[in-house]
């Protein structure tokens, strides 16, 4: 009998490759439609201030130039709504798609100009005259909250969680602990820049917008309640997308502007975003101030923590709403036993871009502090900041194991974990003793080298659902259409890869079809690591049925019983060693009138969570402040890993990220909101010399009860502790703990630390 | 707007009869003007290396040059690298070593790479790696990047 290969669990090439090797992809800047418009944003050149007159004659005289937009012409458009977290308290803050008589950000649209071409729309741009009365501007989110508008403050709400008895935890302190930690404004920046493409058919009645990216069905179902369309006269398409990260594919003003004005101009709308822009108008995240305080016992063990926290969400609340700082504040407890904890996270805006998520949402942050923290114990202590680590951590007997806290809609319960084990795997594969001796040996003759650790848990597998069908097509070949999306991470090959090992068939024989909005009714998309457990359960789903719908039919063509069939590399077989024929699943679904295609849907209300820890060591020059990282370990439990190097490649981006927060990047303002990072000569991210050869560490120990395959999400693992990971070493490199308390660490910073001791 | 100037275009061996106004860039010509959307955008300022392809054997930044200036010269881009169905080594490398994720930046890479390789074959792993953080990945954290070119380069000196 044929060997039925397996497909799951093996490193195999990706489906997405060629094109995007050869020069064919198909991301936003390549679709163009004849007779298109291109729009340009006129932005607020002014962090706070408000609009005393725009000019648009110069613009409109301008050849090329068709029309300028400002507020009245979008005036009955509403602002954006909420995709998550969404509270009420929030929606007096959010933006509209033109500023209308206040600008709170540099970079907020102010107008739009329609032109034909690029280089005539940025001309004309330029010529469009905007004068702004300056108004005193709040850059820091530790502040008094200011005025955002007539009767509300800077300050929408407040995130608080709590569990336990938080004040027996500090009544019965042996000593306690508090610290001031703060996280610098970074975000995900890809490659590739925003970009929307609209154009109306009239001959339809249909809106297409190309250019999609994460949420497409969402976002489809936003527009089309803000432009007043029934949801089957507007469709998105996903075409290749440069990166997502969180930021992009979340609905912006932009995209908006060139809906609806591809439906009022009836004409093709291209929009395609420069780096400045994107540096200045798409979503920013990170920046958080904690003031954090545990009570210990005398033997380090934690009684209680309580933190306060400010959130500087920029200008307005974006699409994510209070998501980040939610989930700052409802993941902080980690992988540690806490008998009490309470949390107030301050939702603070600030005339600077406005904020989402970035890979490890409110993670980074909190991972950064927690482990700070726990750095901050051992010293106390006196004991070594393994053990220390050791004497918290959640023992594998407690899983599941309920935290006490919600988020995005969810009790967070892990499913399943062995912190332990993965600590002493991590310890042996990092050689850990024998690296303490060494970086010792080193110290005593005068060198700046230590190591650090860092341990977390992360989240995945948002739900609440995904849909997929999986067809087999007469014409040959296999179809999954899936209402999830793909940015960059290797979803075509992984979904393949699941659906080849339940149906029986090669992988490369299989198209996944994603980020489409007219091929499947309803999708969540890609966020929160959530695509593989979501979107592949729901293949396994549907590719069972199939399968069991395929060798019923062959059954009887075959004159046997269906329990004698295999499938075997897309041919419905005899199976065992017994010979006889045999016949391809698509000649099979030829012969079937109603075709040979199952939809189904994976729900699911818990997420899975993956947990990990980093180990670092790193050389401090404290001449020039530079960081040199010289070994770097990346453990980290996914539960199954569909395609382990495609997994690896996730942990090893994921740590360019990181490393980029914890040592570079930082969009940094003046006291006028006025913004010094708008270039990649300012923002700083992170080249082949910065980012060191790592080792991951990939394990299975703990697959996740609730899917069979035991899938966790591996998209931010990566991320999470690496400024946490990185400030641990410094200090030890240092021989001061606690020193570092802000990323990012860049060398300015770390020399006046030098020099403050 | 200025007058536009006719110049041709030789790309991939191919001439591109345009007409384009004098500042127009090189990849704006390249992508709009020729239609080869292979290479892609990133900055605009010179920094990402997105839009690098080979001048008469040279990579250069095609945001920072305008294409009047490339008239006469002979200009490789991504859609010239593979034969047919058969890809350049430094392709499959990346392939074979999951050195693309998103696949933005790849074209760049690709063209800074091949171009390097052909004219230092020999390269040092130091200088290679000094070359290739001249531009910017956001997706893959460069080590495949790296393991890629380096077992290119061994196939290429072949």
């Amino acid at each position: 009998m044929a060997q039925k290969p397996k497909f799951i669990g093996r490193s195999v090439p990706r489906l997405e490759d060629r094109p995007l090797l050869t020069g064919k992809g198909r991301f936003a800047a390549d679709i163009s439609f004849p007779g298109q418009w291109t729009m340009r944003v006129v932005r607020s050149s002014v962090g706070h201030g408000r609009i005393k007159v725009i000019d648009t004659t110069a613009a409109l005289a301008m050849p090329g130039v068709h029309a300028v937009w400002t507020f009245a012409d979008v005036a009955h458009i509403p602002p954006i709504g909420f995709r998550l977290t969404g509270l009420k308290s929030l929606e007096p803050y959010r933006q509209r798609v033109l500023a209308n008589d206040i600008v709170r950000y540099v970079g907020e649209p102010v107008a739009v100009v329609f032109a034909d071409g690029q280089y005539a729309a940025e001309d004309a741009a330029e010529a469009v005259e905007i004068e702004i009365e300056q108004l005193g501007a709040i850059v820091n989110a530790t502040q008094e909250p200011g005025i955002f508008a007539a009767g509300l403050n800077t300050e929408p709400d407040v995130i608080r969680k709590s569990f336990g008895d938080i004040d027996a935890a500090f009544r019965n302190a042996h000593a306690v602990i508090a610290l001031e930690l703060s996280v610098g404004r970074h975000t995900g920046v890809p490659m590739e820049t925003r970009g929307a493409i609209a154009r109306y058919d009239e001959t339809r009645n249909v809106l297409e917008m190309h250019g999609a990216a994460k949420v497409p069905h969402w976002n489809r179902a936003n527009l089309a309640q803000m432009l007043g369309l029934t949801h089957d006269a507007i469709h998105l398409y996903e075409g290749h997308v440069g990166g997502g990260f969180g930021i992009r594919g979340e609905l912006y003003p932009e995209d908006v502007l060139v809906c609806a004005a591809a439906l009022h101009f009836k004409k093709p709308i291209k929009w395609i975003e420069d780096r400045r822009e994107h540096l200045i108008a798409a979503n920013h995240s990170r920046q958080q101030t904690h003031h954090i305080r545990a009570a210990i016992d005398k033997d380090g063990h934690i009684l209680g923590i309580d933190n306060k926290f400010f959130h500087d969400n920029g200008a307005y609340m974006r699409t994510h709403a209070a998501t980040v700082p939610d989930l700052a504040a409802a993941m902080m407890p980690g992988p540690y036993r806490i008998p009490a904890y309470r949390t107030a996270g301050h939702i603070r805006l600030t005339n600077k871009t406005p904020c989402g998520t970035y890979r490890a949402p409110g993670r980074y942050e909190s991972t950064f502090v927690r482990e700070r923290l726990l750095d901050a114990i051992a010293a106390k202590v006196g004991v070594d900041k393994v053990e220390i680590r050791r004497r918290n951590l959640i023992d594998k007997s407690a899983m599941p194991y309920t935290l006490g806290l919600d988020t995005l809609g969810t009790h967070i319960v892990y499913d399943s974990g062995d912190y332990a084990l993965l600590l002493d795997k991590t310890l042996k594969a990092s050689g850990w003793d024998e690296l303490q001796a060494e970086l010792k040996a080193r110290r005593a003759k005068g060198e700046k080298v230590g190591a650090g650790i860092a341990m977390f848990v992360e989240k995945s597998g948002l739900g609440p659902f995904d849909t997929v069908r999986v067809t087999v097509k007469p014409e040959g070949g296999i179809e999954v259409v899936t209402g999830v999306a793909s940015i960059g991470q290797g979803v075509e090959t992984v979904i393949a890869q699941i659906c080849a090992d339940t149906l029986g068939v090669d992988y490369s024989t299989i198209a996944v079809i994603h980020g489409q909005t007219d091929r499947i009714a309803r999708g969540m998309g890609a966020f929160a690591s959530r695509v593989t457990v979501m979107c592949g359960e729901a293949t396994r789903l549907a590719a069972t049925k199939l399968r069991a719908q395929a060798l019923e039919a062959a059954a009887i063509l075959m004159q046997t019983d269906a329990a004698h069939l295999d499938i075997v590399n897309g041919e419905v077989v005899r199976s065992g060693d017994s010979p006889g024929p045999s016949m391809t699943l698509s000649a099979l679904a030829q012969q079937m009138p109603e075709g040979l295609s199952v939809e189904d849907t994976f729900e699911s209300s818990q997420m899975v969570y993956p947990y990990g820890i980093h180990v670092a060591a790193v050389k401090d020059d404290i001449q020039t402040g530079a960081i040199a990282i010289e070994r770097y370990l990346m453990a980290y439990d996914v539960g199954k890993a569909v395609n382990p190097k495609l997994v690896e490649g996730q942990i090893v981006g994921g740590l360019a990220q990181g490393l980029g927060g914890a040592l570079f990047e930082e969009f940094l303002y003046d006291e006028h909101g006025e913004p010094l990072s708008v270039t990649f000569a300012d923002y700083l991210m992170p080249t082949a010399h910065e980012v060191p050869p790592s080792t991951v560490l990939l394990t299975e120990d703990s697959p996740s009860p609730l899917n069979p395959l035991g899938l966790k999400g591996a998209g931010e693992g990566g991320t999470n502790p690496v400024g946490a990971v990185i400030a641990s070493a410094i200090d030890d490199a240092l021989q001061r703990p606690g020193a570092i308390t802000q990323l990012p660490i860049t060398p300015m910073r770390l020399k006046a630390i030098v020099k403050s001791a | 707007m200025t007058e536009k100037l006719d110049i041709t275009l030789t790309i991939n061996g191919r001439d591109h009869a345009i007409k384009v106004e004098p500042r127009r860039t090189l990849a704006d010509a390249i992508r709009e003007d020729c239609g080869q959307t292979g290479t892609h955008i990133g900055c605009e300022h010179g920094v990402c290396g997105a839009c690098t392809v080979i001048v008469d054997g040279a990579p250069v930044r095609s945001c920072l040059m305008f294409a009047a200036q490339a008239e006469g010269k002979k200009i490789r881009t991504v859609e010239g690298l593979a034969n047919d169905h058969d890809l350049h080594p430094m392709q499959q490398a990346f392939m074979d070593h999951h050195g693309l994720q998103c696949g933005f930046c790849t074209p760049g890479f690709l063209m800074l790479a091949v171009g390097v390789l052909e004219r230092e074959p020999d390269i040092s792993d130091e200088d290679l790696i000094d070359v290739l953080s001249s531009n910017l990945c956001r997706c893959t954290g460069y080590q495949n990047i790296i393991k890629a070119v380096r077992a290119a380069a061994q196939e290429m000196r072949k």
